[in-house]
């Protein structure tokens, strides 16, 4: 038999409820499996056995009361810039490396009320800026397919632990492919939800007007539950949308035929490798063969996008991280009486070499005399973006792009050189700048490592993003593939 | 054009950010090669064009003025640095 802790949240669902498994079991399945890997991988800051075990318990009495939901008994490790009552959040940063929440983010308080399981707090790039989880102040995360490469990141830690079967789900966070390109390096499906569908609060803010909250999976299925759980109006979070419930697993498994899907000519970059791009266009070959018409697209703008979103999350983070004052919690330095000397120390020691970066840039692009031709210039670039979009979702029903234009690289690789790094992005962070839903799904492998194909659509199309992905998953297995670790 | 030593000094002095001397050579000169990928923009033509502030579609969001119970004081000062009784201790801002 399977080793437990591979199984899909339907399997596991079903064997919970139908009494042929106990939550504490599966539980224990990953706690086994985090304990025999861990040690490679490192996709975890905290793990919480105790409090994984407890609510694993908590669960089982629910099942056996017949009171379950989708999630019920079903362990997950949650990013570690959502705050989670009573256990570090720690955002992979010096600063809040003591800090302990005082409450629950919206998308844990939902998924603990379905009585799912915490295994723990997932590693990540400091306060989610990076694409590597190499900017973690503690550890890198390892990408399960080959230990001396990234997973990708900031979620890296989501997606590492999902592909390496220490948990069944992962929730991470995704300003500008967060999500999305960690599961490509990993081989794992992840989803980037529409603006405004899943609640930010407790979510640590990095670059609000980007930011978003989504699942990582071993199948574009799983995703759907997890996506069931986390959506919704969330009065605390003033971005988040009132719509009617939904339930997204309810069309998977019908046909696509008739679905247009568009083929936007400026993701498939300079820079890209020919092994990804080889094996794209092979997924996009067979999503004609499922039934999808397949057109040429344009999107002229998508050349802008790097600069605007760098321009704009820099900003952002510049203002959000304002907050860091060594005041009311997080790192605090108190070798002086000085109180401008403790607030530039405490930011000094507190920030590593990415944020500071980052709140810099932000800080000049938003500085007197340049705030015009910076961020008021990206602001209106992105409106331009945008209306691209707008454009083609008139032509067709979704977008197919790789993920990421490269696959998993060397650790230190690209460390010393920021523009390298950010370019990483290029294919994804065009998807916050609109606040689009977008989704990565494994579809295939470039000497041995995974490539993962986006799938990008309107707001709020996550039901047809989910089914086209869903029908090529079913027609393909390479979300079935595993690493040998 | 790269940034000046002087400019790198302004910006983190506006952050509120100590550097030492080599994070100040090292962030000169980084960030003088972000600033150049952001001159493609000077391409793009937005005479008119209206700035996207954030792509979902709310505007100001209103709802009643509903009192609620907020986190207790020792909820608040769990994680203060220093405390003192139900404050935070701060350093002083005026001179003595």
């Amino acid at each position: 038999m399977e080793k437990l802790n591979w199984l899909s949240i339907q399997e596991a669902h079903d064997q919970l409820t139908s009494k042929q498994i106990s939550s504490v079991e599966l539980t224990q399945a990953c706690l086994d499996r985090i304990n025999a890997v861990e040690d490679e991988v490192q996709s975890f800051l905290t793990i919480t056995p105790e409090i994984a075990l407890s609510q694993a318990a908590h669960a089982d009495r629910l099942l056996a009361a017949g009171d379950s939901l989708p999630l019920t008994g079903i362990p997950v490790q949650i990013k570690d810039v959502l705050c989670t009552e009573g256990v570090p959040t720690t955002c992979a940063s010096r600063m809040l490396e003591n800090f302990i929440p005082v409450y629950n983010a919206t998308v844990v308080e939902k998924l603990s009320n379905q009585g799912a399981v915490m295994l723990g707090k997932g590693n990540m790039d400091e306060f989610a800026m990076g694409s590597s989880c190499e900017n973690s102040a503690f550890h890198p995360t390892r990408n399960p397919w080959d230990l001396e490469r990234v997973p990708g990141g900031s979620s890296g830690g989501a997606a590492a632990s999902v592909a390496s079967g220490e948990t069944i789900f992962s929730l991470g966070s995704d300003t500008g492919g967060s999500v999305r390109q960690p599961a490509s390096l990993c081989g794992v499906v992840g989803l980037k939800p529409t603006y405004g569908l899943v609640s930010r609060y407790g979510l640590v803010a990095f670059a609000s007007s980007l930011d978003q909250v989504g699942p990582v999976g071993r199948s574009v299925k799983d995703c759907a539950f997890v996506l069931n759980a986390i959506a919704g109006h969330d009065a605390k979070d003033a971005t988040s949308v009132v719509r009617e419930q939904k339930d997204y697993t309810s069309n998977l498994g019908q046909e696509i035929n008739g679905l247009k899907l568009g083929i936007p000519e400026e993701y498939f970059v300079d820079g890209m490798e020919s092994g990804v791009r080889q094996v794209i266009d092979e997924a996009i070959a067979k999503l004609e063969e499922l039934g999808a018409s397949i057109h040429p697209v344009s999107l002229p703008t998508t050349r802008y996008a790097l600069a605007c979103y760098y321009i704009i999350a820099p900003s952002e983070c510049s203002a959000n991280l304002a907050r860091y004052d060594g005041v009311k919690y997080g790192y605090s330095y108190q070798g002086t009486n000085d109180l401008w000397e403790a607030l530039e120390k405490t930011r000094e020691f507190g920030f590593g070499p990415e944020v500071t970066r980052r709140v810099m840039l932000g800080t000049y692009a938003l500085s007197t005399g340049y705030y015009d031709a910076y961020y008021l210039k990206a602001q209106q670039a992105r409106t331009l973006i945008r209306q691209d979009f707008d454009q083609v979702f008139r032509e067709v029903d979704a977008l197919i792009t790789p993920t990421s234009p490269v696959t998993a690289f060397k650790i230190g690789e690209k460390v010393g050189d920021p523009v390298q790094m950010y370019l990483i992005d290029a294919c994804t962070l065009p998807v916050n700048i609109a606040g689009l839903p977008g989704l990565s799904i494994p579809c295939g492998f470039s000497d041995g490592l995974p490539v993962g194909m986006q799938f990008i659509g309107p707001h709020f199309s996550e039901e047809t993003l989910l089914k086209a992905a869903h029908a090529y998953e079913i027609a393909t297995d390479w979300n079935k593939s595993r690493p040998t670790l | 054009m790269p940034l000046e030593r002087s400019e790198v000094k302004h910006i983190a002095s506006l952050a509120r950010i100590g550097l030492t001397e080599d994070e100040i050579m090292m962030f000169g000169d980084q960030l003088s090669q972000i600033l150049e990928q952001f001159e493609v923009l000077n391409e793009l033509d937005t005479t008119g064009v209206t700035p996207t502030g954030h792509a979902g579609g709310l505007q100001t969001v209103m709802r009643d003025d509903q009192a609620q119970d907020s986190l207790d004081h020792d909820d608040v000062l769990k994680n203060a640095p220093r405390r003192e009784g139900e404050f935070f201790r701060v350093n002083s801002v005026l001179e003595e």
